[in-house]
């Protein structure tokens, strides 16, 4: 038993290693960048209501944190303008070989800022990082050769799907269609060798996106893929108290309906967003990232337990 | 007993019961985008007729588990057609085609002790013991001493099947054989 524990242990070493060494360069990527780093809590009374993300219960009326944003953006709303964190997320019944029920997320945000203003922040982050790791070698990921310095490909949701899935998402595609077809045939052709921008998600996929005012088809959200991995969810936030209201009540319907759960409304963030100016926040898989520039085969192999 | 399963308790090595067969999860794969619906994609194989294909399942997928439970039963008799086993919790007898036996039948003598799966309580495979011990029937004579050389020769067994043995293994010798390789171990003394 001990020497089987040893073995495997000693085996995730270099991936542990290089995962170490990308935590120290994000947090020096983004102390250069003038950003504070804050810690929320990882208990909480009322998660973020998503649809498909089903939080771990942690005692009566409280849960583990599916994601900081809520209190990163409280932060936002009492003044803070450049924030980041890296922390772990909970999320039940998230396992596979890019999924961990505990896993490792960065998350920053900008006050003032945009979508746009996000996907540059993933590429300089993206590129200061690798350039810090120096690899020896080229980078590879199952088979497939990596390009961080190369011109990034950028490309919306509607023509994503039109090339990869032939039909068109629209502004409030069919849940059921979409979100396989995401994932069986859309996201498996994005980022080779670049990493890949896919924006501009149709409305009623917004989560707590704020909609495009040129275009009300589609939200101001973005993800970034990199060799078929989905590595980052950003967008421009929705900062209306009441639409954002709207959108957690009908989610909480959906999950009592479906799950047979009822989860509270987040009052305190809905409050602080009567505060909250123009901003940003982004949400990135580190453990992910991790797998990509270490060329492992699981994101077990890059937590140690 | 079979019981329910959800799509979340889906894994490499379960078994799932689907139009009535029994059918083990052999490739295991789970997507989700970050804020999508998950997608349980399995590579199923028929633990019948060996069939594989693909499926992909949702959460809100409910399973019947496979109703499968392992018996230790008694080698009796081939009729020919079939196999004749007693089950040694029950002392009931039950038969099953060549084709369910498949090359298990190579190493089973009468009174061997095998582990027989049964289906819904319907036998559909059967394993004998890793090792198993079985007389030489016929052989080209054996040539005394040589116990170095490492040459083979074929022999056949009680039990029909050929296999190369070392070529001092006499008929009428019962040898020990590695069931999984199909392999010669060692002579038995008598």
């Amino acid at each position: 038993m001990q020497t089987d524990e040893k073995r495997v242990l000693g085996g995730k070493k270099r991936f542990l290693e290089i995962g170490c060494r990308v935590h120290r360069l994000i947090r020096a990527f983004f102390e250069g960048e003038g950003f504070l780093e804050v810690q929320t809590p990882l208990l909480t009374s009322a998660p973020a209501p998503e649809a498909h993300i089903s939080p771990i219960a942690a005692g009566p009326s409280l849960f583990l944190s599916t994601s900081p944003e809520l209190h990163m953006k409280r932060l936002l709303a009492a003044g803070f303008e450049k924030i980041f964190q890296i922390t772990r997320a909970f999320r039940a019944g998230e396992q596979g070989r890019f999924h961990h029920p505990e896993f490792t997320i960065l998350e920053w945000y900008r006050s003032g800022a945009d979508y746009k203003d996000l996907q540059q922040d993933c590429q300089n982050l993206v590129r200061f990082t690798c350039r810090g790791l120096a690899p020896g070698s080229p980078l590879r990921f199952r088979g497939a050769d990596l390009d961080f310095e190369g011109q990034w490909d950028r490309t919306t949701v509607r023509r994503a799907f039109k090339k990869f899935a032939g039909w068109d998402p629209g502004a409030q595609p069919d849940e059921d269609r979409f979100d396989p077809d995401m994932s069986l045939k859309v996201q498996e052709n994005l980022g080779f060798p670049t990493p890949c921008i896919l924006e501009d998600y149709p409305a009623s996929l917004a989560a707590l996106a704020r909609i495009k005012p040129q275009d009300p088809e589609v939200a101001e959200r973005f993800e970034l893929f990199w060799a078929g991995v989905e590595l980052a969810n950003g967008f421009s936030e929705l900062t209306d108290p009441r639409e954002q209201r709207e959108r957690f009540r009908a989610v909480i319907e959906t999950k009592k309906r479906l799950e047979g759960m009822e989860y509270p409304m987040p009052e305190p963030f809905l409050e602080s967003l009567e505060h909250l100016g123009p901003c940003a926040g982004i949400a990135f898989g580190v453990d992910r990232f991790v797998m990509l520039v270490s060329g492992a085969e699981s994101i077990d192999d890059v937590v140690a337990f | 007993m079979a019981s329910i399963l959800t799509a979340g308790e889906l894994r490499k090595g379960v078994k799932l019961e689907i139009d009535g067969e029994p059918y083990l999860i052999v490739d295991f794969e789970f997507t989700k985008p970050g804020k999508g619906q998950a997608l349980y994609r399995c590579r199923l194989k028929n633990m019948i007729t060996g069939i594989q294909f693909d499926r992909t399942y949702r959460s809100g997928d409910k399973f019947n588990s496979a109703d499968l439970e392992e018996q230790e039963m008694q080698f009796l008799y081939s009729d020919g057609q079939n196999y004749h086993f007693m089950n040694m919790s029950n002392y009931e007898q039950i038969e099953m085609t060549g084709e369910a036996v498949g090359d298990a039948s190579n190493f089973m003598s009468e009174n061997l002790l095998v582990s027989v799966l049964l289906f819904q309580g319907r036998p559909i495979a059967i394993t004998v013991p890793n090792f198993v011990e079985l007389q030489i029937v016929s052989s080209a004579p054996g040539i005394k001493g040589d116990t170095a050389s490492g040459a083979t020769k074929p022999a056949t067994l009680s039990t029909g099947h050929v296999i190369q043995v070392p070529l001092f293994v006499e008929e009428g010798e019962i040898v020990r054989i590695d069931t999984r390789s199909g392999q010669y171990v060692e002579r038995v003394k008598g």
